[in-house]
């Protein structure tokens, strides 16, 4: 314990590594306290409305062949954002053994996982408005509180990757076009990925208290 | 980004580019002692509007009906008030002023980790600014519903600015956590990222780390404001029902912006969010004052500050118990009453640190040679006030006592001499005190005098009578007192007193402002180092520093920050960057 906290409070920098990515760690840990307080406003909320929440199951679910199939479509898109971890782990891979081209293919990869899960969303906002009738005002299914909360937080990280995927395509594209050969640092594909894996990290705590609750 | 830090790596020994045109020296500046100067003097015009619009309140308040100051107007000059003072004044200029000013040249840094982000921070701060004053060109003004801006009541009928003054006001303070967020993670990656060699963190001086656990706070507080003001902005725009629970007024249910009825929201849950930042955030205000006072008190008593690792852990305790006091704001507002048990109990709990720190000062004094400069005045000021402002407050954190004092002007005393006179005094001692490394010349001694005596003592003609108003029972955000039989004719004396004495402690507040500016073209000139001080930021070859602050090489320290009066050291103080054999024997550094 004493030589952590020796090694910690060493002159220069504490924590052996780049700027950008101390940053990055920084931005994270508050981005985490936005949606922790959304989170648990939801769950305040939900344990204190008189109405009934909504069954999840069946405001979730696709008709599929003639069946209600639960948490279908959520459960493709929890996959693809999943996977486009994997991918961008891949990438990150590759920069550190500054194999560009891998890099760079496998970030697009990340991108367009990011592109399906957004679209994807869109699609279930259109279905819910349009079809089910939820508005953030009220709902057929129960407490009203159930739509203000799903556009809210659902939004909110739709955003996060929606500037991801931003984001990420600005920095593949200057590692193919070979932006950061020069000063030989492709950390800063480490650091995009930290931001990557953490709008996945946020959405597994989505999914799980949102819609399997 | 990527730019900084190379340049921290390499260019030592080589020339840096140095900004030509006006518009990149002085607005679009990326220096981190311009972008402070920009903050300082952008917070400072802002409370100028915070203090007259006090001057607003406390003339309704002494006389009733004689200015013609509407009952929205009064309301609205509250809510402004506030918000201006505790988050667009004090917040941007203790961590976007000081903190950027401090933070590189203490921690012998060419600038801020990321100068380009930190040039965003003070023009977002500037949008917020101006956000906020465009909300007097909304219809309906400004939201009159008290800084808490507590739900219901901010989007009712009635309340002033209930359609788009809360709208501006969410907007602008979304605005200034973006600007708050950039800068702060700038602050805490130079602080852990980009100090000198042989910069241990116990090797920091006092202000530095209070400047960094404040930004810590800040950035894991601000969040749960943000979220708040999101969903209110909702509530308002988009007719959910987060915190507006079914409503009644003038026997019709309150409907939101599309016609239905708000139902099942929870305002409780808005005074969680509101005061799991609204708490902190008094510890964000007041950490960087604790840093100034440890400053300004080791150097103009010319010794080592007394017990600097446990002014440290102090003030790392702060920090952790700071999170979990919350819920004291709230004892009146229905929550459970064990939850009023356990909030009390860990309030009390953060006296302990706090209390460490003032007697750490109160030792530092013992036996020192004090020097009486105008800093060491605002200094000692401060320690006097900030234990009034204590004593108060241990009233108030207990459940029982709280419930009889509550939203009462007791507690308008007891913040504002803790929130506002406190931080005044430390501020005006910052100012002072590095003032000559900001310009190369002093601040006028005798016109410092003047406001320092009687900023300290106005504080007292004004809020130990609200004290006592308060024990009368004289509720706060009254528009008047007519017609209530309670209030006596002596507390009515009382308030036109405090007026009196607002008024002149306020204009007294221009006579700051007038000495900074007229010491800037006409102050004495000063050497390098006047107040022969240890730290780094005096140690430049230049005085003010130029920009890089340090024109070849990095400085590298060997000692502790607080080297005074070392037994058998050839002058009072060895700074920060003297090798540990240049001078004979003795040295007191820390690690």
């Amino acid at each position: 314990m004493n030589d952590l906290v020796k090694d910690w409070s060493s002159d220069v920098s504490t924590f052996k590594i780049r700027w950008s990515k101390a940053m990055m760690w920084i931005f994270l840990i508050s981005d985490t306290f936005i949606f922790g307080t959304f989170l648990i406003s939801y769950m305040a909320i939900r344990l204190t409305v008189v109405d009934s929440w909504p069954d999840t199951s069946q405001v979730f679910a696709l008709h599929v062949g003639g069946t209600d199939v639960p948490l279908l479509l959520i459960a493709i898109m929890t996959f693809i954002l999943i996977s486009s971890s994997g991918t961008m782990a891949i990438a990150v891979n590759a920069a550190n053994k500054k194999d560009k081209r891998k890099t760079g293919i496998f970030m697009l990869l990340t991108v367009l996982g990011g592109i399906a899960f957004v679209s994807m969303q869109a699609f279930e906002w259109t279905k819910l408005i349009v079809d089910e009738g939820i508005r953030p005002w009220g709902n057929d299914f129960g407490a009203q509180q159930f739509g203000s909360f799903f556009f809210m937080i659902t939004g909110f990280h739709g955003l996060h990757v929606l500037i991801g995927v931003i984001y990420l395509s600005i920095v593949s594209k200057r590692v193919l076009a070979g932006r950061y050969d020069g000063i030989d640092d492709y950390q800063i594909v480490e650091v995009a990925g930290l931001y990557w894996h953490f709008v996945d990290l946020v959405w597994v705590f989505i999914f799980a208290f949102f819609y399997l609750w | 980004m990527q730019d900084a830090e190379l340049n921290q790596t390499f260019y030592e020994g080589q020339t840096i580019h140095h900004p030509k045109s006006w518009l990149t020296k002085y607005v679009f500046s990326q220096d981190h002692k311009t972008v402070a100067i920009q903050y300082f003097s952008l917070s400072l015009l802002t409370g100028v509007v915070g203090v007259i619009l006090s001057m607003v309140m406390r003339l309704q308040l002494g006389f009733p009906g004689l200015f013609d100051i509407s009952p929205d107007t009064y309301y609205q000059s509250i809510t402004m008030h506030g918000m201006i003072m505790v988050i667009y004044l004090l917040t941007a200029i203790l961590l976007g002023g000081f903190g950027n000013f401090l933070i590189p040249l203490m921690l012998g840094a060419r600038d801020m980790a990321f100068p380009f982000v930190n040039m965003m921070s003070v023009h977002f701060y500037a949008l917020s600014v101006i956000l906020l004053f465009a909300s007097y060109l909304v219809p309906g003004g400004p939201t009159g519903a008290g800084w808490t801006l507590y739900p219901p009541q901010v989007l009712l009928p009635g309340t002033p600015g209930y359609d788009w003054g809360i709208v501006m006001m969410i907007l602008s303070v979304a605005v200034f956590i973006i600007a708050f967020t950039m800068g702060g993670l700038n602050y805490v990656t130079t602080v852990l990222q980009s100090r000198a060699r042989g910069m241990t963190l116990m090797r920091m001086p006092l202000v530095i780390w209070c400047i960094f656990l404040a930004t810590v706070i800040g950035l894991l507080a601000f969040p749960a404001l943000l979220v708040a003001g999101i969903m209110l902005l909702l509530d308002r725009l988009i007719g959910s029902s987060f915190f507006m629970p079914d409503i009644f007024q003038f026997g019709q249910h309150v409907t939101n912006v599309f016609g239905t009825e708000y139902e099942g929201g929870s305002p409780l849950l808005f005074q969680h969010l509101f005061w799991f930042f609204g708490h902190p955030e008094v510890y964000i205000v007041a950490l960087p004052m604790f840093g100034i006072v440890s400053e300004l008190i080791s150097c103009h008593a010319r010794k080592n500050i007394f017990g600097y690792k446990m002014m440290v852990w102090a003030l790392i305790a702060i920090t952790a118990v700071s999170f979990i006091v919350w819920a004291h704001h709230m004892f009146v507002a229905g929550m459970n009453p064990v939850l009023g048990f356990f909030f009390a109990t860990t309030t009390l709990i953060i006296a302990i640190p706090t209390a460490i720190k003032v007697y750490n000062w109160v030792l530092t004094l013992w036996k020192a040679d004090i020097h009486m400069t105008v800093p060491m005045y605002y200094a000692v000021g401060f320690i006097f006030t900030f234990i009034i402002g204590g004593l108060g407050g241990l009233f108030l954190g207990n459940v029982s006592v709280d419930v009889e004092l509550s939203d009462t002007y007791f507690v308008v005393g007891h913040f504002h001499v803790v929130m506002g006179i406190s931080p005044i005094l430390a501020l005006c001692g910052g100012v002072h005190h590095w003032f000559p490394l900001i310009t190369g010349r002093t601040m006028n001694n005798f016109l410092g005098k003047i406001h320092f005596w009687g900023t300290f003592a106005g504080a007292y003609l004004i809020y130990i009578p609200m004290h006592y108003l308060g024990l009368g029972g004289v509720l706060r955000r009254y528009y008047d007192f007519k017609g209530l039989a309670y209030v006596s004719d002596s507390l009515h004396d009382m308030n036109v007193f405090i007026t009196l004495a607002s008024i002149v402690v306020g204009l007294i507040q221009f006579l700051f402002l007038f000495n900074i500016v007229w010491s800037y073209f006409k102050g004495k000139k000063v050497e390098k180092n006047p107040w022969k001080a240890t730290t780094l930021e005096w140690q430049t070859t230049t005085m003010p520093p130029g920009h890089g602050n340090w024109p070849n090489k990095l400085p590298t320290v060997h000692r502790g920050p607080y080297d005074y009066s070392v037994p058998g050291a050839s002058e009072d103080y060895i700074p920060q960057n003297v090798p540990l054999e240049a001078e004979t024997e003795g040295g007191s550094s820390h690690e």
